[in-house]
């Protein structure tokens, strides 16, 4: 093995929102030395390809574009001495934090004081969902088709079927409506929404698209290219129900029916990673299993707003930067588990005696007039409760915790 | 030497899978002029992509048969074929388990077949050896063949062809022959892309191979088309298998059974089935397959029902076997037409094709040489250089593949760690294979858990830098265009 050739304070692996924010706070929190790896030529990961209004309400106050939202970042990033390297990609992190990082200029070996995981996410794909039939051009991912569509001005299709309603998949419906392509209609096999309410407003109804709730594509058709899709109702197990298939004629299948945060990277470092977000198990400091391996943004776990993720960046930022200036914390001995109706709650632990921490949580389904209760899982005590008219599966909720902590606490949203 | 001067080949061969490379390939090493026809836009499109790779010892099939002989031949000819052309892969052993102490007659019957057929050191083990040899298999009893092994089933033909390119062979893509004529004591072939003539003709057309021998007047052969559907994990599965493990066959299906694959890269193929379908090009995935393959393989591998698949696929086998009669078995038939000498059918090259390939090669050469005088080039350079992949080197090996050509120093697809150099060099194959499933077979581009996702839009502007235009991007060729013009912007 080769010797690392340089030797970083914090190392953030990834130049979207959450990376930018890191690289940002590690420096506000003092870090000397900075390295920013993007893989990509350019910085702001998939906000370049996100050219629809509706980023930086929460962190700048109004609402921009994806191109945007990336540049007031980076404005901030070049005013800062952080070595950015783009079109260089990590290809492997050891436990001991090396970094083996390949670009046009070299391949090298970098030793990190501390590392923000920062990749974000990849799609879900027609395998992974298991969708039968033939394996002609024109099914795309709905990440895929924006970049083709947004970045390389490429037509990619004339009439698309869209599966899922994730919020890419929404926005994709109204983009190619713009260009011109027939969307035939968005089918979710749940009984909701997967993307925000507002993209199923803006991007659908304004267009008079139509959303099929409870049903699925069930066959993909076509030697060469989509020729057309069956599409069936599905029963409450998800199951197609025979006899409700109807053929859709199209060229196009466009997939937003997930995403997956991609912790390839995190793995070969030993981070230990959560059933339920499929990102690592952090502390309240967004500290890995792995000591000094930070993790934030879409790697961590999937947002529905990006302005989320670079407010989990600059805090994961700044932690990897006290961890490399030799700041220990004491290790996360409560665990925080999800209840009742709980998809996941994060942190997943947290120091013992710890006061005031808040914690970011998903539902499973959409619930009316609810209470979220934070619990004891010892004595039974409620920690905390806050009220909701209404919490969806796709939006990121908060709940803040006053009193200091000692035993396992257990989140629950009961009807 | 007058036939090179009128454009008059010495011999074409019809259809680029493994068997019509091998044969291209092994009649490179003569003083021919020659010339392969393939209908798709790249090599191995048919029946040689979709398939178990595995290098089969030969005890599958009745000892006697052609199937047999040019099985076991071809099994002592591979491993070292495929070390001349640095072609993946291993001989890794194989397991035919049976779950129940009834089953164990079967295993004996396999053995006794192989052992007639020559196939060598198979031997029947208990328990505990199964256990040694594959934690990961169960069974009472197995059947253990040490010389089975994997390898890249489009790779090989690849190699085998380029090989074949390095030692004056032709290649034409994009060239289904559409008609065939016999004139001045030539088959003059019709394609798309323009008339071929021939003194003699391989037709090694795979599943189309009785239609291609029906345009020259030989009504002789019916394939029946037997879809086989596969799964695919994902390589960091949780599960290493370190060799095929295989079922005892069941008596009343005209496979193997569904059985258990590792590829050389760390991922498990679980299949295939057996479906006699209509249309020689329906190579469709089907739920209710799908969720059989699981069942099947959890049977053989119960940690199975626990791992994620990556990729489907399925794989068209062109048996001569009628699905409604019958017969279970049907032969290769490798044999010149008595109709039109000069002309040789190879006709029902399914498993085990693929290791028999370069046997069958060396029986077309022998035919082939009966009627002509073969001579033997003294520059005919069997090798064809490994390419290491960048994934698979060390630290200083990646910086030194870097600092000589910064293409190695960009990432291109980041499941399986592709470089643009290897993107480049696919793309840049002698044959002018540039579709989308032609770089994935290449360089492993989109076979990773992300399916594409992510290289697409890159491989998408590499062709578009390599000067192919945006409309002329396809997935495989043919009508399976990615795009229909820029937008407006």
């Amino acid at each position: 093995m080769m010797d690392p050739v340089e030797t970083h304070d914090v190392v953030v692996i990834g130049g979207g929102p959450a990376g930018l924010a890191a690289a940002l706070g590690a420096r506000r929190a003092g870090a000397g030395k900075v390295l920013l790896v993007e893989r990509d030529r350019t910085l702001g990961g998939i906000l370049n390809q996100c050219v629809h209004d509706g980023f930086g309400l929460f962190l700048y106050k109004e609402t921009i574009s994806g191109p945007e939202y990336a540049e007031r970042l980076v404005e901030d990033l070049v005013r800062e001495p952080i070595k950015v390297e783009t079109g260089a990609m990590v290809l492997d992190l050891t436990p001991d934090r090396v970094l083996r990082i390949n670009s046009r200029s070299g391949y090298r070996l970098v030793q990190a004081g501390a590392v923000v995981l920062a990749m974000g996410c990849r799609e879900r794909t027609r395998e992974m969902i298991e969708i039968p039939g033939t394996r002609p051009a024109g099914v795309f991912t709905a990440g895929s088709a924006q970049n083709l569509v947004n970045l390389q001005n490429l037509r990619i299709g004339n009439e698309a079927v869209i599966l899922g309603s994730g919020d890419i998949g929404l926005i994709m419906a109204r983009r190619l409506t713009f260009e011109g392509v027939t969307v035939r209609g968005v089918f979710e096999i749940l009984s909701w929404a997967s993307g925000l309410e507002r993209n199923v407003r803006q991007c659908l109804m304004d267009f008079g698209i139509p959303l099929e709730l409870r049903s699925t594509v069930v066959e993909i058709r076509g030697r060469d290219r989509v020729e057309s899709v069956v599409v069936a109702r599905v029963d409450d197990k998800l199951m197609p129900i025979p006899g409700t298939e109807s053929v859709i004629p199209c060229d196009t299948l466009l997939l937003s029916v997930g995403l997956i945060p991609e912790n390839e990277l995190s793995k070969r470092a030993g981070v230990e990673l959560s059933p339920f977000t499929g990102g690592a198990i952090v502390d309240q400091g967004l500290m890995t299993s792995v000591a000094g391996v930070f993790s934030c943004g879409n790697v961590l776990h999937i947002h529905d707003v990006a302005d989320w993720a670079s407010y989990e960046g600059f805090a994961a930022g700044e932690s990897a930067a006290r961890y490399a200036a030799g700041e220990r914390v004491a290790g996360g001995t409560v665990r925080i588990s999800p209840g009742l109706n709980i998809k996941y709650a994060l942190p997943q632990l947290l120091t013992a005696g710890t006061a005031g921490a808040e914690w970011s949580f998903r539902t499973m389904r959409p619930i009316r007039n609810t209470q979220v209760i934070v619990k004891g899982k010892t004595t039974g005590k409620v920690y905390a409760r806050k009220k909701f008219g209404r919490l969806l599966p796709s939006e990121l909720q908060k709940i803040k915790v006053r009193p200091a902590v000692e035993e396992d606490l257990e989140v629950s949203c009961h009807d | 030497m007058s036939a090179k001067k009128n454009g008059v080949y010495d011999v074409i061969v019809i259809g680029g899978g493994a068997v019509g490379c091998a044969v291209l390939r092994e009649l490179s090493r003569c003083d021919l002029k020659l010339l392969l026809l393939e209908r798709e836009a790249d090599l191995a499109e048919g029946i040689s992509k979709g398939n178990s790779g595995v290098i089969h010892a030969g005890f599958n099939v009745p000892a006697g048969s052609l199937k047999a002989k040019t099985n076991v031949a071809g099994l002592g000819m591979i491993y070292g074929l495929a070390g001349e052309l640095g072609v993946p892969h291993r001989k890794t052993g194989k397991l035919v388990v049976a779950l129940a102490d009834e089953d164990r007659s079967r295993l004996e019957e396999l053995k006794a077949e192989g052992d007639k057929s020559g196939v060598p050191d198979l031997e029947i083990v208990d328990e505990a050896a199964i256990r040694h040899l594959e934690p990961l298999a169960r069974g009472r009893w197995a059947l253990y063949s040490p010389h089975t092994g994997i390898i890249s089933p489009y790779e090989l033909t690849v190699a085998l062809a380029e090989c074949a390119w390095q030692n004056g062979a032709e290649v034409l893509l994009e060239a289904p022959v559409e008609a065939v004529v016999f004139r001045d004591g030539c088959f003059r072939l019709s394609t798309p892309k323009g008339t071929f003539a021939a003194r003699r003709v391989v037709n090694s057309a795979g599943l189309f191979s009785d239609d291609v021998a029906r345009l020259a007047g030989i009504d002789d052969y019916r394939i029946f088309p037997y879809r086989g559907e596969y799964l695919i994990t994902d390589k960091d599965c949780g599960l290493r298998l370190g060799l095929p493990v295989y079922p005892v066959p069941p008596r009343d299906d005209p496979g193997l059974g569904i059985h258990i694959t590792p590829t050389l890269e760390g991922n498990i193929i679980l299949g295939p089935s057996v479906e006699p379908v209509d249309d020689k090009r329906d190579a469709a995935s089907t739920r209710i397959v799908m969720a059989r393959l699981k069942a099947e393989a959890a049977r053989l591998m119960p940690e199975l029902s626990r791992v994620s698949f990556i990729h489907s696929y399925a794989g068209i086998r062109p048996k001569l076997v009628d699905p409604s009669g019958k017969d279970r078995f049907g032969d290769f038939i490798v044999e010149e037409s008595v109709l039109r000498p000069g002309w040789i059918n190879l006709v029902g090259i399914e498993s085990p094709g693929l290791t028999a390939a370069p046997a069958i090669a060396e029986m077309v050469a022998g035919m082939i040489g009966v009627r002509m005088d073969l001579r033997w080039k003294p520059d005919f350079n069997p090798v064809r250089p490994r390419r290491t992949r960048f994934a698979h080197l060390g630290d200083d090996e990646r910086a030194e593949r870097v600092a000589r050509d910064a293409d190695s120093g960009e990432m291109v697809c980041r499941c399986e760690h592709v470089t643009r150099a290897e993107v480049v060099a696919a793309l840049r194959n002698p044959f002018g294979a540039r579709a989308m499933d032609a770089v994935k077979r290449r360089t492993r581009c989109g076979m990773g858990r992300c399916q594409g996702g992510f290289c697409t839009p890159r491989i998408v502007e590499i062709l578009q830098d390599e000067g192919l235009p945006a409309d002329r991007i396809t997935k495989r060729g043919g009508g399976s265009r990615l795009f229909f013009g820029r937008l407006k912007g």
